[in-house]
């Protein structure tokens, strides 16, 4: 396996084929949690940790997996690293398993998990798919806590819990409400793609 | 609130103040996906709508029948997919046999609703909100009708937003997005109607 490919491999995701700006893939399960920074970080490592494993686990079987049902073993093995991730939070930090509800389940239907392991994992070899799917929850992850941060210092005036803005800030209620949820993806999104398009026109 | 009006005060819980798609996310893919065009998106909502309303209380049978008695708990997210998922081909072959235009008019949709967060998210909040059989009828029905209202409103926005002159970056998803979050604010205007935790 030529380096190159790895790095290339690796970094694709995190930059010119971010599934959260270029593909907006995936927001659904995550958006919900992005209101306080320390739940982001648990669910972006729960999507890394999922997305990484079952891209690796479908490659290792990928021959072996009949086309007509692959989709329902996709689901499964998804399924089964969703299982062990919500078995791992649940023992060992049960208050923010609290908080999370349901979302950690929702992992499974995460357009992203499944897109990697469509697109990329049945094509390639097991350990590139391992990169590959590290990648993507990677590119994935930084937009989210990129959002997180925002939401919570305008909303809550802490970060990770903390406060950092002192009395006098008049905190954003609307920033830790779903609407701002919404707003804080769209700006980002807005200004991700103005800056490609100038890129585009000097390139 | 008694006992006996609970149900309802969840399915307009549902619609309004605690709207699926609004308030917790779910199913954000294919209303950003979908909802360009009024008539898919009327498709794509009642689909929504019948498959919430059935797999919820399917799932509640499931859990609280075979999986809570044998001690099963954590295979609930496998259990459900695996529902949904079956429940979503068999309604489509039924409808295939039985009503060819039925078929091409909603047929199309029913694959994309396995992979629509809202359907098992509505049945995680199920289990995490200990509803009862009847309930959780209620609460599915309500999340699939709150998430047609959602989807149609975004669809009838986005057709008279065709004409206007939109910043070149914040095109297709970035406006959606905008759009939806000010839906969220007017649907936050609900939100003393109905108190529910």
């Amino acid at each position: 396996m030529a380096r190159g490919m790895v790095k290339k491999t690796f970094l694709t995701p995190l930059g010119k084929d971010n599934p959260v700006f270029v593909q907006i893939l995936g927001i659904c399960s995550t958006l919900a949690v992005t209101n306080k920074l320390a739940n982001t970080m648990v669910m972006v490592l729960g999507v890394m940790f999922t997305t990484a494993l079952s891209s690796w686990t479908i490659s290792l079987f990928r021959k072996q997996i009949p086309s007509r049902i692959r989709m329902m073993v996709e689901t499964l093995v998804i399924a089964t690293y969703v299982i062990i991730v919500d078995i791992i939070l649940k023992a060992y930090n049960p208050e923010i398993w609290k908080q999370l509800g349901p979302y950690v389940g929702l992992i499974i239907t995460n357009c992203i998990v499944m897109g990697r392991v469509e697109a990329f994992a049945l094509q390639n070899k097991p350990t590139l798919s391992l990169i590959d799917g590290l990648a993507s929850g990677m590119g994935y992850g930084y937009v989210l806590l990129i959002i997180a941060f925002v939401r919570e210092l305008l909303g809550s005036g802490t970060i990770w819990g903390y406060q950092v803005l002192g009395s006098w800030w008049t905190k954003w209620a609307i920033m830790v409400m779903p609407p701002g949820g919404f707003f804080m993806l769209a700006i980002l999104i807005w200004v991700v793609h103005e800056g490609v398009m100038k890129e585009g026109k000097n390139g | 609130m008694g006992n006996f009006l609970f149900p309802v005060a969840v399915f307009f819980a549902a619609i309004f103040t605690d709207n699926i798609l609004l308030t917790n996310y779910l199913g954000m893919c294919s209303f950003l996906a979908v909802s360009k065009e009024l008539e898919t998106s009327a498709g794509l909502g009642i689909a929504v709508t019948f498959v919430l309303a059935v797999t919820t209380p399917l799932n509640w049978a499931v859990y609280y029948l075979v999986l809570v008695p044998f001690q099963l708990e954590y295979l609930r997210f496998i259990v459900f997919i695996i529902i949904i998922a079956a429940f979503v081909q068999l309604i489509e072959m039924v409808i295939e046999r039985y009503s060819e235009n039925l078929y091409f008019s909603l047929g199309i949709f029913l694959p994309l609703i396995t992979v629509n967060c809202a359907i098992l998210g509505a049945s995680l909040f199920m289990v995490i909100r200990e509803y009862s059989f009847i309930t959780s009828f209620f609460f599915g029905l309500g999340s699939g009708i709150g998430w047609f209202i959602a989807i149609m409103a975004m669809a009838g926005i986005r057709n008279k937003l065709r004409g206007a002159k939109i910043p070149i970056g914040l095109e297709g998803a970035g406006i959606a997005l905008i759009i939806a979050g000010f839906m969220a604010m007017a649907f936050m205007g609900f939100s003393g109607m109905i108190q529910i935790t």
